[in-house]
C-alpha cells in the first residue's frame, strides 16, 4: 500500500507516524529543508537558540514533534526540499532542485498547511512590509527581525503571537493594530472558552505585551503605509473613534488570519464548498478528513485552519481513515477519541473566526490605484473595471480579462482580496464570484527540471 | 416581452460565433447569439494566440489573408485592445529535411500571396539571436504575429452587443428544429428563439448539433497542452514554431509584452464534452520544458508558472467545417477549427456574415464544406 503524506508539519508528521505504526512506509514530501512545518519550523543546524526561545509556551510540543519525527526517519521515505507540483491519476509529480520524480500512490494525505490572508491597502508593496508568517520565519529560521521598530497590523492570534515573539527577541515593537474589535472578541468568548488553556495563553501574551508598554489598538482601519526613501517609515490608521493616527515604524508585519493551501486538492479534482465563517472555498471533507475523491485525505490547516494541536489530531485521524478504507483494522474507539478531541478545537476555531474576522468590508474601500495582484500589477480599480466595464461575473473571468491571480503566486496572495473586491463591485456575495481554479504547477517549476531518465 | 426573433441565431459564443455576430451587425442583419456558459470560455480561451499564416493549408490562405487584414483594424473596430502584435512569425528548421520542406512551402505559398523570407547562418542569428545554436534555418513571415485570446472573444461579443446584437450567456441550446418559417432554437432556461438562418459555431460541441441535423462529421475533442513562464525582459518579437513532422516534437512559443513566454505543442490531451473538462498532462509540460529550452536557450533560466488545456474540436482531416449546410437551407456552420482557428476568426466572421447577407462568401471556402463528409 503506497501512501504519500504531503507536508511535515504537525498534521503530516502525526499522519506519517500513525501509518508507520501500521507497518506502512509512507513517502513524506516536505517543501522545507527540515521537518516541523511553519509553526514548529526548525532553525538551521548551526544555530543554538533553545526551544523555549523559539517556540515559547509551545516548546514542549515542538520538541516532541521533532523528536518523534527523527525516530520515524528510518521507517519513512522522507523527501525534504521537495515540491509536489502536479498530479496524474495515481501518480504525484515532485521536484527537488532540477530533479523531477513520479511517485505512485494508492492514498494521499494532504497536510499542506496555510499561508497568511492578506488585505491590500495603500503602500503594502513598499519594501519593509512582510506577512506575519514571513516575519515569523525570519525570526525562527534566521534569527533576523523584519526591522528594529516594527508595527504589526491585521487580526488573529498570529498577530499577537508574532508581536510577542519579536518582543521576546528584544525588538522594539511599535504597536499592534488590530482591525477586529474588543466587542467581537467578547461575543466570541463563549466559543473561545472551548479551549481554556489556549485562551489563557493568549491572554498571557497580551499581558506581556501590555506590561512592556506595547501599544495595542483594536477596531482600527488601516489607511496607508508611509514610505520614505522607498521604505516603510510609518503606518497611518484610523482609530475606533475615527481619528487618523500615524505610528512611526521601519517595518510592517501584516496578516488577517490564515488561508488553507488547497491547490493539490484542486488538481486532484476534489469538491470544494464555501465556508461562510472564513469566507473561503475549502475542500469538502468528512469529519475524518476524507475528500470527495477516493484515496485523497486532508488534514491540518490545509483542510481547515484550527491550529497546530488540532492538526496533530487530524493528521492521526486522516491516517486512521486511510488505513480503515484500505481494509486495515483500526480500533473504532481510537478514531472516536480523536473526533471527540477535535470538537472543542472546531468550536475554538469558530470563535477565532468570529472574534478576529477577516475584514472583508475593507475590500470595497481599497482605493482604485492600490495594487492588489503584485505579480501582474493589477490594481483594485482594474478588478472593478473587470466587474463593471467588462461584466465579469466571477473570479476566473476577471482573471482572464484583467489578470489578477495570473502570475507567479497564482493568486495565493491576492486571490481572497480580489474575490472580495469583485463581489463588492458586483454587489453580490463573495460566494457568488467563485474561486480561482488551480492549475499545475502548484508553485513555479524550473524549466531545467527533468525526470531522471530523460535527456536534457 | 423581448422579441426572440432575429435574422440570424448563432449557437456558440466562442471566437467564431462572436466574430460572426459582430460582422453580421456591420452588415445590418439582426443577431441573437446563444452561449451555454460565458463568451469565449472553451477552445477560444485555451488558444495559444497565434496570428500565423505560414504553414497553413494553401487553399486556406485567402481566408487567412482576409483575417490578417482585419486583425490590423481590430482594436479600432472593436473599441478594445486585444493585444495584437504584428511582430512576425518564424518556423525554425533543425535539419536539412525540414529546411527543404520550408523552402518548398515558401515557393508554393508565394502564388497565394504569402511572402516568406528564408534565413540561415549569420543572417538568421543576427536577426534572431535568441534562437538555439542548433537552429539551421528560419522561415520568417514578417507580418504575422500574435494576440491575446482571452480578450478577443469577449471583445468581439461586447462590440457586437454595442452594435445591437443580442448576446445571451448561460443559455444552453437544447435543440434546433426547422418549420415553414425558419428555425426554432430551444434553450435551457432562456426560452426559445426564431430566425430564418442559424449558424452553428459550437466548437467541439458542433458535431452533436450538425449530427442532429443529419450531418455527422468525424470530429473528436482534444485538449491542447499549454503553459506559460514567469516574465523576463521583453526581447523576443516573433512567434516561433518548430518545423517537424513528429507531433511529439511540435513546439510553439511567443513572448508577450509583459515578458512571459506562452508555449504549447506535443501530443494533445483528452477532453470531455460532458464535463467540459480538459486534461493537462504534467508529463506534456515536462517534455515541452526540454523542447522550449532547446528552441530558446534563454528560457532555460525561467520557471513555469501555469499550465492549461481546453476543449478543442479536431476534424479527421484537420480542416474546419465552414460554410452552408449540405442538407438544410438556411443552416450554416463554422466549427471544428482543429487547433488553428484563432488567426482565422475575424476572417471567418466577416466571411460567414458576407455569405449570410449576400449568398456568396467573398473568399473561397469550398475545401471546408461539410459536404466533404456527406
Amino acid at each position: 500500500m503506497a501512501v504519500i503524506v504531503i507536508g511535515a508539519g504537525p498534521a503530516g508528521t502525526r499522519a506519517a507516524e500513525r501509518l508507520v505504526k501500521d507497518g506502512i512506509r509512507p513517502v513524506v514530501i516536505d517543501e522545507s529543508e527540515r521537518q516541523g512545518g511553519q509553526i514548529y519550523r526548525r532553525q538551521p543546524d548551526n544555530f543554538r537558540r533553545p526551544p523555549s526561545a523559539l517556540y515559547g509556551s509551545e516548546a514542549g510540543k515542538a520538541v516532541a514533534l521533532h523528536r518523534d519525527f527523527e525516530a520515524l526517519r528510518p521507517q519513512i521515505d522522507y523527501r525534504p526540499n521537495t515540491l509536489a507540483w502536479g498530479v496524474r491519476p495515481g501518480t504525484l509529480l515532485t521536484v527537488s532542485g532540477d530533479s523531477v520524480e513520479e511517485v505512485a500512490y494508492d492514498q494521499m494525505i494532504i497536510a499542506s498547511g496555510a499561508t497568511d490572508r492578506i488585505m491590500p491597502f495603500p503602500g503594502w508593496t513598499v519594501p519593509g512590509v512582510f506577512s506575519l508568517g514571513a516575519a515569523q520565519i525570519a525570526l525562527k529560521a534566521q534569527a533576523c527581525a523584519i526591522g528594529s521598530a516594527p508595527v504589526f497590523l491585521g487580526t488573529g492570534p498570529l498577530l499577537y503571537l508574532v508581536a510577542w515573539q519579536y518582543l521576546k527577541a528584544g525588538v522594539a515593537v511599535q504597536g499592534i493594530l488590530d482591525t477586529s474589535s474588543f466587542r467581537q472578541r467578547v461575543f466570541a468568548l463563549k466559543q473561545l472558552a472551548a479551549r481554556p488553556r489556549t485562551l489563557i495563553q493568549g491572554m498571557r501574551y497580551l499581558a506581556d505585551l501590555k506590561r512592556a508598554r506595547v501599544r495595542v489598538e483594536t477596531g482600527i482601519v488601516p489607511l496607508r503605509v508611509d514610505a520614505k526613501d522607498g521604505r516603510v517609515a510609518g503606518i497611518a490608521w484610523r482609530d475606533r473613534s475615527g481619528r487618523e493616527q500615524l505610528t512611526h515604524a521601519d517595518a510592517l508585519g501584516m496578516g488577517y488570519g490564515l488561508r488553507s493551501e488547497t491547490q493539490l486538492a484542486d488538481l486532484l479534482k476534489c469538491d470544494f464548498s464555501f465556508d461562510a465563517r472564513a469566507r473561503q472555498w475549502l475542500p469538502t471533507v468528512d469529519m475524518d478528513g476524507r475528500s470527495s475523491v477516493r484515496g485523497v485525505y486532508l488534514a491540518g490547516d490545509g483542510a481547515l485552519v484550527r491550529g497546530a494541536d488540532a492538526a496533530e489530531l487530524a493528521g492521526v485521524l486522516a491516517a486512521c481513515a486511510a488505513l480503515a478504507d484500505a481494509g486495515r483494522a483500526v480500533p473504532g474507539h481510537e478514531m472516536q477519541a480523536l473526533r471527540d478531541k477535535l470538537v472543542p478545537m472546531s468550536r475554538f476555531r469558530n470563535g477565532l473566526e468570529a472574534g478576529f474576522p477577516w475584514p472583508s468590508a475593507l475590500a470595497a474601500t481599497i482605493p482604485d490605484e492600490t495594487m492588489v495582484c503584485r505579480c501582474e500589477g493589477v490594481t483594485a480599480g482594474d478588478i472593478r473595471h473587470a466587474a463593471k466595464g467588462l461584466d465579469a461575473p466571477e473570479l476566473n473571468r476577471a482573471k482572464s480579462l484583467m489578470r489578477p491571480g495570473m502570475g507567479r503566486c497564482q493568486g495565493r496572495m491576492c486571490g481572497l482580496a480580489a474575490a472580495e473586491i469583485l463581489a463588492a463591485a458586483r454587489g453580490v456575495s463573495v460566494e457568488a464570484v467563485g474561486r480561482l481554479r488551480g492549475a499545475a504547477p502548484v508553485k513555479p517549476l524550473p524549466i531545467t527540471a527533468r525526470l531522471p531518465d530523460s535527456v536534457a | 416581452m423581448i422579441e426572440n426573433k432575429a435574422d440570424v441565431i448563432i449557437v456558440g459564443g466562442g471566437v467564431m460565433g462572436t466574430s460572426t455576430a459582430f460582422f453580421l451587425r456591420q452588415r445590418g442583419l439582426s443577431v441573437i447569439l446563444l452561449e451555454r456558459d460565458l463568451l469565449g470560455q472553451a477552445a477560444s480561451n485555451a488558444s495559444f494566440g497565434n496570428v500565423r499564416r505560414q504553414g497553413r493549408f494553401l487553399p486556406q490562405l485567402a481566408l487567412a489573408h482576409r483575417s490578417r487584414a482585419l486583425w490590423g483594424e481590430l482594436n479600432t473596430l472593436l473599441g478594445a485592445d486585444v493585444e495584437f502584435m504584428p511582430s512576425g512569425h518564424i518556423r525554425v528548421a533543425f535539419d536539412e529535411i525540414q529546411a527543404a520542406k520550408a523552402e518548398q512551402y515558401a515557393r508554393d505559398a508565394a502564388p497565394y500571396g504569402l511572402d516568406l523570407e528564408l534565413m540561415r547562418g549569420n543572417a538568421m542569428r543576427d536577426r534572431f539571436p535568441f534562437l538555439s545554436p542548433k537552429a539551421l534555418m528560419a522561415s520568417y513571415s514578417p507580418t504575422d504575429g500574435h494576440a491575446n485570446p482571452r480578450l478577443t472573444s469577449p471583445a468581439f461579443g461586447h462590440a457586437a452587443r454595442r452594435d445591437g446584437a443580442r448576446i445571451v450567456e448561460n443559455a444552453e441550446v437544447l435543440g434546433i428544429t426547422r418549420d415553414g418559417e425558419g428555425f426554432v432554437v430551444e434553450t435551457k432556461g432562456s426560452g426559445s428563439f426564431r430566425a430564418p438562418m442559424v449558424q452553428v459555431s459550437a466548437g467541439a460541441w458542433g458535431r452533436a448539433l450538425s449530427a442532429a441535423m443529419g450531418e455527422d462529421v468525424p470530429l473528436e475533442a482534444a485538449s491542447p497542452q499549454m503553459g506559460v513562464t514567469e516574465p523576463m525582459p521583453y526581447r523576443i518579437e516573433p512567434v516561433m514554431g518548430v518545423a517537424t513532422d513528429r507531433i511529439e516534437d511540435v513546439m510553439y512559443a511567443r513572448q508577450v509584452k509583459r515578458g512571459n513566454i506562452v508555449f504549447g505543442g506535443g501530443r494533445r490531451g483528452a477532453a470531455d464534452l460532458v464535463t467540459k473538462r480538459a486534461t493537462l498532462d504534467p508529463m506534456s509540460t515536462l517534455r515541452q520544458m526540454s523542447h522550449l529550452s532547446g528552441l530558446l536557450p534563454p528560457a532555460a533560466k525561467l520557471r513555469i508558472i501555469r499550465t492549461w488545456g481546453g476543449v478543442e474540436g479536431y476534424l479527421r482531416d484537420d480542416l474546419p467545417v465552414m460554410g452552408t449546410s449540405g442538407k438544410v437551407p438556411g443552416l450554416f456552420y463554422a466549427f471544428g477549427f482543429s487547433g488553428h482557428g484563432f488567426q482565422l476568426a475575424p476572417g471567418v466572421g466577416a466571411t460567414m456574415a458576407e455569405l449570410m447577407a449576400t449568398g456568396s462568401p467573398g473568399v473561397p471556402i469550398e475545401p471546408f464544406s461539410i459536404k466533404r463528409f456527406l
